[in-house]
């Protein structure tokens, strides 16, 4: 293999997205949106409400199904696979609106990905109590949540219950992450603490991960790079400094709340 | 030619009684979420109080619909009269405990039923001004069935300018979308759900009048419309009115079609077109996807604990009581214990499908029938011997249950468990009408086990061996990784796919386990009385085995096993009384409203925290303080 050859794999972006548009009936949720996803990167998508954020989120995990475009994750085409195939190739994803199966532990709802990502979940005879529970509690440590393993996860706070979606999709050790709204309706130290891990996973596991926050805060202090739609385009693309000096984001996003008497958007 | 028009003819006068039901069900179910099964009962009340009405005042052309109208009303007041006793007090709780008490309703109005007109089928009177016959193309038609076919698109026109035109319309469509949006805009609420019942009761019950001329009235009608309307509802799309119609037609025609071309299979006709059109429309023809993806609740959230050592000591105890038994009581109670041990491991099976994975099953007994069947057909025509037989009962109705469990888990909720009873219907309807292989009505006889295993208290033993085991088996899947992704399926969907679960694929194997497992439960049964009837795969089977669940509680693994010994009990004390079925409704209604735990939740409610029945319950209560911030 010749150098130009490694060196064209090694910059070749985790997850690359093409023209991905996305219609639900005369609304145009999503147009052609292109961006790349580097490797070890994290990339926050910003946008007022109603720019498409969670419907491109829905279709990088297979949720809703584009109406044209490609993801190709590593060159591999992921449009037309389910979520469960998705979640296999390594992209993880936690839920704006957090997901978790409130019947069981905390450890036991992360060991049932490590279950499935082992392909046990048709094992009739074996016991899953306790099952792969170091594994699991190694990554509940990871984001802090060990000592509440064996709490039932319906009674858990908000936050915490981020945590662990987090320690969730962290199971099948995923190549892409996606977190919808990772912060929302956390205390604002909780926030730092979070996407700080956040930042720790991106550097410390090479992960590359595609965040969506309202929170700009956050967002100019922990992302590597960021990509604004509005009305389902893109428009603008670049670093926090960038994107603060955009007159076009400025005019149609952050510039709304600057005007008097016009509400926030 | 004239032929066939007329059959097309026939069967759009057929779809209109089928439509006016079947509408009603979705009025109902749409504002209520409530889905009750007495519709057919309100049906079928609707075609006799109208036979007593033309009686009474339908001596001319404008008596006889008046008569008819009033049988509405009057279902329109039985309607009333269930909403205000009964549902209203269970809007609150848990779905199946609504479903079962509209049960025990189809058992009071059918004992009910049976005392005001009596048990003979009633010829249904003519319609006056109504009675000849006009020539298609030489084929003979009745003038009345021309009628019918207007009054299915008149009611359709109706409702369409009720729910569009009308302030109360628009209430009832708002309540369809979002209750809770419509409680907090200051409706009432009650008034709304009342209102809805009492519409689709009167719908019903003009329905069954309206067929009288055409069908006249009996006793079976309520199960078999039943059936009909699931079907009419799911394949129509869920909540649409015209969807309903849709159906209605379609199914009717499909019928009167069928008859004539292969009289005996018309409801493997209709099983045919509903799952063609599953397949390719899951939403049904008119339907839209679901929303919020609307699940039946059946009450279980919090997280099952494997057994505790008191536990383990009490089943221990217990199973050394039921192995000592034949010492210490007669035979009589042998047979009767049996019969709670076969019954036991049917109904835990239906509670690892319900309370494991949240798919509520009301077709149940297809597969405790149908690994009855299996077996006795085995010995029949094949004189397997007892043990194979016994063997390949599961396998049987395993079988069945992967067919069935194809198409019924692309449903959820409430719409699965229609279909599920659609279907249970369609495999009661076919060993009923198969009688050249089942014997029909008259059932398979002479299905007994082998010497070594014919003395009651060896079967006893016997059957005691494998129901335990069952169980036991049953317990350890509910605990194995299998039965910990089923959970997560039934805990969130969303989750479970984001986590790389086939979620249709984990409920599709928990449906054949299960069905296994009853007819397993099926085969016990058969080698103990020595026949097999198809009452054993009817509806009523079914909601046997709901009842055994409920009455057993649902949030607890021992609670099938107390729920069948209290259903054996409960029935054989009833079944001495001439209108028995009127007194297990009352029963059933009584203890769902006094009891909306079940008789193991309420009495582990109490007992539970003194004798720790469970692993980690003294430590989830311990954690839960610590868990709390300082």
């Amino acid at each position: 293999m010749s150098d130009t050859a490694t060196a064209r794999a090694a910059e070749q972006p985790s997850l690359s997205i093409r023209n991905l548009s996305k219609a639900f009936g005369g609304v145009q949720a999503v147009n052609d949106v292109s961006f790349d996803l580097a490797k070890g990167e994290l990339l926050a998508l910003i946008g007022p409400n109603g720019a498409g954020k969670s419907t491109c989120f829905n279709m990088l995990n297979g949720q809703i199904r584009a109406d044209s475009g490609s993801v190709r994750l590593a060159g591999e085409e992921l449009i037309g696979r389910s979520p469960a195939d998705i979640w296999r190739r390594g992209v993880g994803r936690t839920f704006q609106i957090t997901a978790t199966f409130p019947s069981m532990t905390v450890a036991e709802n992360v060991a049932m990905v490590l279950m499935s990502q082992r392909r046990e979940l048709f094992s009739l005879f074996r016991t899953a109590v306790h099952r792969h529970r170091d594994k699991a509690l190694a990554l509940l440590d990871l984001v802090g949540m060990a000592a509440q393993a064996d709490r039932p996860c319906g009674v858990l706070s908000y936050g915490d219950l981020k945590r662990v979606e987090l320690a969730v999709a962290l199971g099948n050790e995923p190549r892409v992450l996606l977190m919808d709204e990772p912060t929302a309706g956390m205390a604002p130290r909780e926030r730092i603490e979070l996407m700080g891990l956040a930042a720790r996973l991106v550097s410390d596991l090479g992960l590359s991960v595609l965040f969506t926050e309202h929170d700009m805060d956050i967002v100019f202090g922990h992302a590597g790079r960021i990509i604004v739609l509005s009305r389902g385009a893109l428009i603008a693309e670049g670093t926090a400094q960038e994107i603060r000096s955009n007159p076009l984001v400025l005019k149609t996003y952050l510039g709304e709340g600057q005007i008097y008497g016009r509400a926030e958007g | 030619m004239g032929v066939y028009l007329v059959q097309f003819l026939s069967g759009l006068a057929s779809a209109s009684a089928l439509f006016l039901a079947a509408s009603g069900l979705s009025i109902i179910f749409g504002v209520t979420r409530v889905v009750n099964f007495a519709h057919g009962s309100f049906y079928m009340l609707g075609a006799f109080f109208g036979y007593t009405f033309v009686r009474e005042v339908g001596g001319g052309a404008i008596g006889f619909w008046v008569a008819l109208l009033l049988a509405a009303l009057a279902v329109g007041l039985v309607g009333l009269l269930v909403e205000f006793v009964i549902l209203r007090r269970l809007y609150k709780a848990p779905e199946l405990f609504q479903l079962i008490a509209t049960f025990g309703v189809i058992l009071i109005v059918q004992d009910a039923a049976l005392w005001v007109w009596g048990p003979e089928d009633l010829l249904g009177p003519r319609a006056p001004g109504l009675t000849g016959i006009v020539r298609i193309f030489g084929t003979p038609m009745p003038v009345y069935d021309l009628v019918l076919i207007g009054v299915g698109p008149l009611v359709l026109a109706a409702l369409w300018l009720l729910f569009n035109r009308t302030r109360w319309g628009i209430l009832v469509r708002a309540a369809t979308e979002d209750r809770e949006m419509v409680g907090a805009l200051g409706v009432n609420q009650s008034l709304l759900f009342t209102g809805a019942f009492v519409l689709g009761s009167m719908l019903a019950g003009l329905g069954g009048a309206i067929q009288l001329p055409k069908g006249g009235a009996d006793l079976l009608m309520d199960f078999g419309i039943l059936a009909e309307m699931f079907v009419v509802v799911v394949v129509g799309g869920m909540g649409s009115i015209f969807g309903a119609f849709l159906a209605a037609v379609l199914i009717s025609l499909l019928n009167t079609f069928g008859i004539l071309i292969w009289p005996s299979g018309t409801l493997v006709l209709m099983f045919i077109l509903m799952a063609v059109i599953l397949v390719v429309r899951p939403t049904g023809l008119l339907g839209r996807p679901e929303s919020g993806g609307h699940k039946t609740e059946v009450g279980v959230e919090q997280a099952l604990r494997p057994a505790g050592p008191h536990y383990k000591i009490f089943i221990g105890l217990l199973l050394a009581l039921l192995l000592a038994a034949p010492l210490i009581v007669e035979e009589f109670y042998l047979v009767l214990i049996t019969d709670v041990l076969v019954l036991a491991l049917f109904a835990t099976s239906l509670h690892f499908l319900m309370s494991t994975g949240g798919l509520v099953s009301f077709g149940h007994a297809a597969f405790y029938g149908g690994g009855a069947y299996a077996a006795a057909l085995l010995v029949t025509y094949a004189a397997t011997p007892f043990e194979l037989a016994l063997l390949l009962a599961p396998l049987g109705a395993g079988l069945l249950a992967l067919v069935i469990g194809w198409f019924c888990v692309r449903l959820s909720g409430v719409y699965f468990a229609m279909l599920t009873l659609a279907f249970a219907q369609v495999a009661w309807s076919v060993v009923f009408q198969w009688s050249d292989l089942t014997n029909g009505d008259d059932g398979l006889l002479g299905i007994w086990p082998s010497a070594w295993a014919s003395g009651t208290q060896v079967y006893y033993l016997l059957a005691l061996a494998i129901s335990a085991g069952g169980i036991f088996l049953i317990r350890r899947v509910v605990f194995a990784p299998f039965g910990y992704g089923l959970r997560a399926t039934r805990d969130s969907n969303l989750r479970a796919a984001a986590i790389g679960i086939d979620i249709k694929r984990q409920q599709l194997a928990a449906f054949v386990f299960a069905g296994a497992m009853a007819g397993l439960a099926g085969g016990l049964f058969v080698f103990s009385k020595g026949s097999v009837f198809p009452d054993e795969m009817s509806i009523p089977r079914s909601f046997d085995a709901l009842l055994m669940v409920l009455l057993g509680g649902v949030d607890s693994l021992s609670g099938p096993f107390v729920g069948a010994a209290a259903f054996t009990y409960l029935h054989d004390e009833l079944i001495t009384f001439e209108y028995w079925r009127l007194l297990l409704g009352l029963t059933i209604v009584a203890l769902v409203l006094l009891f909306p735990q079940g008789l193991a939740g309420a009495a582990k409610h109490h007992l539970g925290r003194y004798l720790k029945l469970e692993a980690g319950s003294a430590g989830r209560a311990k954690q839960a303080d610590e868990g709390r911030p300082a």
